[in-house]
């Protein structure tokens, strides 16, 4: 990095309020604080509360899969004309959300964006769970999920081999490569702080795991330097990455000829509301955490801020999306597109619509305003507003598109069973689960990275 | 670079006193590290060593030090282009998979429409160059930086775990051509070193 990367944070004169590290932080006391939370402070009763509850909705999820395979896919609502039912919603929901961690981890580190720092170990981790829920939808989506090896080219003895010209093979090596590329920077980013937990850490079992997890890092200049290369080209190259996994998610659908799927503004569109959807659901979660671990000085307001504007700014361009969505519709001339946005607005789904254009248009209007902006209550009920936004976007792009296309002979209706709920409400459970062990076995926040911010890590000439 | 082909013992010579403990031999010396309180006097003094003809260095910090990295002469790494070939291989791999599936072992005709539909190849493709091009990059910065290591003689100095908190250290080790012990222990001494240890292997 150049010489302007490694001078600490200065305050321009907008932000002169809040500061992006509380200036009394030094290498000892960051150091200490963030460690600590894993090797020292007690494991309070609120932990295991919330542990508990997430891992009895883990269960559920558990139960839900068992009793899919046993019965069939007919447990599930999706029937044709809808096939692709609240799974799939849920599948293109929990990968938009994983995407945010990666901006915050890739680009914003490209972008030379140091407020990235604080919140990047924890939007990763969010990224890789979200990717897990993401990943087991399409698998058992498939109706016979044990032979899913089919999909990945393997000589086999029938002979055959995947169809490479479909969007859903496209899918298989996107989402793969994503949630691989994703563990190793993540991991790759937790080897120093390995080495921090090995060296604090007070009981044996605790200095063998972290031992062997760090490796035997033992912070090299030359091992630091080629690992500031690594990490600078892992950042280079996820950033390409994330936004072709949504890109080739949108393709699922936009390859399709379905009216409402086949759009060429879909790529950008899904992207913009992947990170929309991420950057909704990392405030969701570090609002409580901040709070709750009294990691004010690490994550401050001018984080909260920031990411406030970037939702206001992804949701726009999704606004603008729908837009363009409808009039697409009407400009085109065909009568089935006219038809299809027709439909959205004023067909049986037509609270869908509505409901999508409050949560995701209007609602994040309010993030104009500084005062709301600062008011961290408002922000996390804004935040909870758009996941449920996304969640209801992906309903009307997957549902009311498949439920009136062409033929009317064809025509339909959806309704999610109770075990596409247990599926759905286990996959949060999951993703709570992990989340919980993640905070309480790991560094949440990056040691080392946090020490280049601070004013003492500058060298004076 | 760090030296894996240190000899490990060295014979008593004869009338020889055996080391004190348990030890039958005195452990031959890593190096000798010096400790500093900050960044600025560990890069002052890696400079000063640097300058001095002594080139079996190595700095230590908790945080990535850019110029403690150029202070001690280690500028360049053949991890970009580690990172290259792989993705090469991967981009190449990943097309010519595609082809020879689709048009040599396993063509179907759609409509009369070519088989080599390599657009529809290319999304595939630059998935099969980033997994690559990624693994390349973690992996060569791991088998680069020799890790796993689970044991090096740093780390028998009791005061290197703080390493990883707020210290930083620098080492002139043993096979240094230059290295005189009692000319490094005085060197490090007058570079605001808080303390100077020897290593042992």
């Amino acid at each position: 990095m150049s010489d302007e990367a490694q001078k600490p944070y200065t305050e321009g004169p907008m932000h002169s309020t809040s500061p992006v590290i509380d200036p009394g932080l030094t290498f000892a006391s960051v150091t200490d604080k963030i460690s600590s939370i894993v090797l020292k402070r007690k494991t309070s009763l609120a932990w295991f509360f919330g542990f508990a509850i997430s891992f009895a909705l883990f269960q559920l999820m558990l139960l839900a899969i068992t009793n899919l395979v046993f019965v069939g896919i007919g447990l599930w609502g999706v029937n044709v004309p809808i096939a692709w039912g609240i799974d799939i919603l849920n599948f293109v929901w929990w990968i938009g959300i994983g995407h945010a961690g990666t901006l915050i981890s890739a680009i914003l580190l490209l972008l030379r964006q140091r407020w990235r720092t604080s919140i990047n170990r924890f939007a990763e981790a969010m990224t890789l769970f979200a990717v897990a829920q993401a990943g087991m939808y399409p698998i058992f989506h498939l109706g016979r999920p044990w032979l899913m090896y089919w999909l990945f080219p393997y000589p086999n003895t029938m002979g055959i081999w995947p169809q490479f010209r479909s969007p859903l093979m496209w899918d298989v090596f996107a989402v793969s490569t994503y949630a691989t590329v994703s563990a190793m920077f993540w991991f790759v980013g937790l080897i120093p702080d390995f080495a921090t937990l090995r060296d604090r850490a007070r009981s044996k079992p605790f200095q063998i795991l972290y031992g062997m997890l760090a490796m035997g890092w033992r912070g090299s200049a030359r091992h630091w330097h080629r690992y500031e290369m690594a990490y600078l080209l892992l950042a280079g190259l996820a950033t390409p990455l994330v936004l072709s996994v949504h890109t080739i998610v949108s393709f699922d659908f936009a390859v399709g000829i379905i009216p409402g799927w086949h759009a060429t503004i879909f790529p950008p569109y899904f992207v913009a509301g992947a990170i929309y959807a991420g950057f909704a659901m990392v405030l969701l979660l570090t609002i409580p955490l901040r709070r709750f671990y009294g990691l004010e000085g690490f994550i401050t307001m001018r984080h909260m801020h920031n990411m406030a504007k970037v939702m206001l700014a992804t949701g726009l361009i999704v606004g603008y999306g729908y837009t363009m969505e409808a009039f697409f519709g009407w400009y085109s001339g065909n009568k089935y597109e006219r038809f299809m946005i027709w439909n959205r607005m004023h067909g049986p789904y037509h609270l869908y619509y509505w409901a999508l254009i409050l949560c995701n248009i209007i609602t994040p209007q309010f993030l104009w305003s500084k005062k709301i902006r600062s008011n961290l209550l408002a922000l996390w009920i804004i935040s909870f507003i758009v996941s449920i936004g996304m969640w209801l976007e992906r309903f009307v792009i997957v549902v009311t598109s498949l439920h009136r296309d062409y033929l009317p002979s064809s025509w339909g209706m959806y309704q999610p069973t109770q075990w596409d709920w247990a599926m759905f409400i286990g996959t949060i459970g999951f993703f709570f689960t992990l989340l919980f062990l993640f905070i309480r076995f790991l560094p949440m926040i990056s040691i080392f990275e946090m020490r280049t911010i601070l004013p003492e890590a500058e060298v004076e000439e | 670079m760090d030296r894996d082909d240190i000899k490990l013992e060295q014979p008593l010579a004869a009338g020889d006193v055996a080391y004190p403990g348990h030890r039958r031999h005195a452990p031959p010396l890593y190096g000798v590290m010096a400790e500093f309180e900050n960044p600025t006097d560990l890069v002052a003094a890696a400079h000063k060593v640097y300058s001095l003809g002594y080139r079996r260095i190595n700095g230590y910090s908790p945080y990535p030090i850019e110029e403690l990295s150029e202070a001690i002469g280690f500028t360049k790494t053949s991890l970009p282009l580690i990172v290259f070939i792989g993705g090469l291989i991967g981009g190449l791999s990943g097309f010519f998979m595609q082809y020879w599936i689709e048009v040599i072992d396993y063509p179907i005709n759609v409509g009369g429409k070519p088989t080599n539909s390599w657009p529809a190849f290319i999304p595939i493709t630059f998935e099969m160059t980033v997994l690559f091009a990624a693994f390349s990059a973690v992996l060569g910065m791991l088998i680069l930086n020799k890790l796993p290591q689970p044991y090096h003689p740093v780390f028998n100095l009791p005061n290197f775990a703080l390493a990883t908190r707020d210290r930083f250290f620098l080492a002139i080790e043993a096979n240094d051509a230059k290295f005189n012990h009692a000319e490094v222990v005085d060197l490090l001494k007058s570079l605001n070193a808080v303390a100077v240890n020897d290593v042992e292997v």
